[in-house]
């Protein structure tokens, strides 16, 4: 028995040291370990014709995100944020105003032909208001605070100051991590609330087809809302989504998983918000100056019915139907 | 003045970490903070290297680039710096970094950061040279005192070289020449669209 087991390690320990000496001359053919070292050109070339490949290795700090040598992505990203994203947002944010000011002056205030009727109906209750107001006022300091981290060294910082506008900044950054929150609950009660008036269908293409009555004097036939305020909620709607998607993996930055994921979510969140910012402006534009009688709908409520039946007469005709319409003198039956 | 430079010859880096030791030890960097790191590559396989890596003081920096609030400046020295009073932690110099360099007191949730730190090339902030207030805002300045960044001055391979880049790449590519081999000036084409020709 211990012969044996004395033989069989012994020959065992012959076969692995035969092993070794006739491997190990092999190995040490193929690998000079000094010259044949790996060399940074190879891994350069290698990352070339991928440009979000990151150069990682092995650590033995805690911190795994360190174990991340070179990431030439990195200079794209700031290629983006220093060229691109200055060029859409100044484009998005100063083309809008500008068409929106030269529209104004070529157009002019868009009128109820009819004149006042003197008798109100609600278009929207003190609910849908509420959500309007809250989203859009949150949107305005969420736009504002987001422009700042873009644009405000160029504009601000050279007016207030280092120690000024990085006070203003970090008031801003506070400002625009928070007040996303209540935003977010706007877009989903205004989603709730107004998809059932907001589903396309061919009144959309007539009002379209007929420029909306924005361009030309005739009123096309609407329901509650029309063609262009139902881009208006799905652009809100779908851009208010990326913007709370891309916005919430930028405010937990380790759920997007590396730096590359919070590169694309910060390219997503940049790009959606100076389209939105846009749109935005147009929506405030014919909501308040661009139109007579418009504020009316989100001011307080009701709004003049010759103005509902120049901008939604089907929606008047629905009113009308179900015997909403009130306020005013009310007509009286003829004797 | 001089143009410093980091380069690590990575064919003569054991991954002793020392450089990462002193580098916390002389700064008093803050737990959970790295300044400076070691990165091995091909780890285990034969020809594996080892790079001691922190921020590399880029020519046209992209973490000055991109920072919202314009908080970092470059030093006479070429070393890229930054005020702690004017960042705001927004994260950005940390995306834009092709190196990983700027690092945060917390994990980040809800702009959580704090203020951003990295390696100063030991010379300090905008603070006044050598004063309490710089020290434990930034760390030390032995450039100020006349000596080189503590990682690279203990070396004990002589691994990683600080000082001024014409004369560090002198010596690694001298070094190249008479042993026959290198595995490259590891970072300097990123960080100066420069490398050293041998």
């Amino acid at each position: 028995m211990r012969f044996g087991a004395h033989f069989r390690l012994l020959v065992t320990g012959l076969l692995l040291s035969f092993a070794v000496a006739f491997a190990a001359p092999g190995s040490a053919q193929q690998v000079n370990p000094t010259a044949d070292a790996v060399k940074e050109q190879q891994f350069l070339d290698a990352l070339k014709g991928n440009p979000s490949a990151e150069l990682q290795g092995r650590i033995t700090i805690p911190d795994q995100k360190a174990a991340t040598l070179e990431r030439p992505a990195g200079r794209e990203w700031r290629e983006f944020h220093q060229g691109t994203m200055l060029r859409i947002g100044a484009i998005a944010v100063l083309g809008t105003l500008i068409a929106l000011l030269a529209f104004y002056l070529i157009r002019g205030r868009v009128r109820t032909e009819a004149g006042p009727a003197g008798r109100t109906l609600t278009r929207f209750n003190a609910f849908e208001r509420f959500m309007h107001w809250l989203t859009a006022a949150c949107f305005i300091v969420l736009a504002l605070s987001g422009l700042n981290v873009t644009f405000g060294k160029l504009v601000l910082l050279p007016l207030i100051g280092p120690q000024a506008f990085t006070n203003l900044s970090v008031a801003a950054k506070w400002a625009h991590n928070y007040l996303a929150w209540p935003f977010m609950v706007g877009i989903a009660l205004m989603f709730v609330v107004w998809i059932k008036d907001n589903i396309p269908n061919m009144i959309d293409l007539r009002w379209f087809a007929a420029g909306g009555g924005i361009v030309g004097k005739e009123h096309p036939p609407a329901r509650r809302f029309n063609g262009g305020q139902k881009v208006v909620f799905w652009s809100v709607v779908l851009g208010g989504a990326a913007l709370s998607v891309s916005g919430f993996y930028l405010l937990f930055p380790f759920y997007a998983g590396g730096v590359l994921n919070l590169q694309f979510w910060n390219v997503v969140h940049g790009i959606v918000s100076v389209l939105m910012v846009a749109l935005i402006l147009g929506h405030i534009y014919i909501g308040s100056i661009g139109m007579e009688g418009a504020f009316d709908a989100m001011g307080s409520g009701e709004v003049d019915l010759n103005w509902a039946r120049t901008h939604h007469s089907l929606w008047v005709e629905e009113e009308m139907s179900k015997g909403h319409v009130g306020g005013g003198p009310r007509l009286q039956p003829a004797e | 003045m001089a143009r410093m430079k980091f380069l690590c010859d990575a064919d003569r880096c054991i991954e002793c970490n020392a450089c990462v030791t002193a580098c916390k030890n002389e700064n008093e960097v803050p737990w959970g903070i790295n300044r400076r790191r070691v990165v091995t590559i091909n780890d285990g396989k034969p020809g594996e290297r080892s790079i001691s890596m922190a921020c590399m003081h880029c020519t046209d920096a992209p973490c000055a680039a991109v920072c919202p609030v314009d908080c970092f400046y470059t030093t006479a020295d070429a070393v890229v710096l930054h005020s702690k009073d004017l960042c705001i932690g927004c994260g950005y110099c940390f995306y834009a970094c092709p190196f990983g360099a700027p690092q945060y007191p917390k994990v980040g949730n809800f702009g959580s950061r704090g203020k951003m730190d990295k390696c100063t090339y030991c010379s300090g902030g905008p603070e006044v040279d050598l004063s309490p207030v710089e020290f434990q805002k930034y760390g030390s300045n032995r450039l100020a005192e006349g000596k080189l960044p503590l990682c690279a001055e203990m070396c004990s391979t002589k691994s990683l070289l600080a000082g001024d880049g014409e004369i560090i790449a002198q010596i690694y590519k001298e070094r190249v020449v008479k042993r026959g081999y290198g595995s490259g000036a590891w970072g300097w084409q990123t960080a100066y669209k420069e490398t050293i020709a041998i």
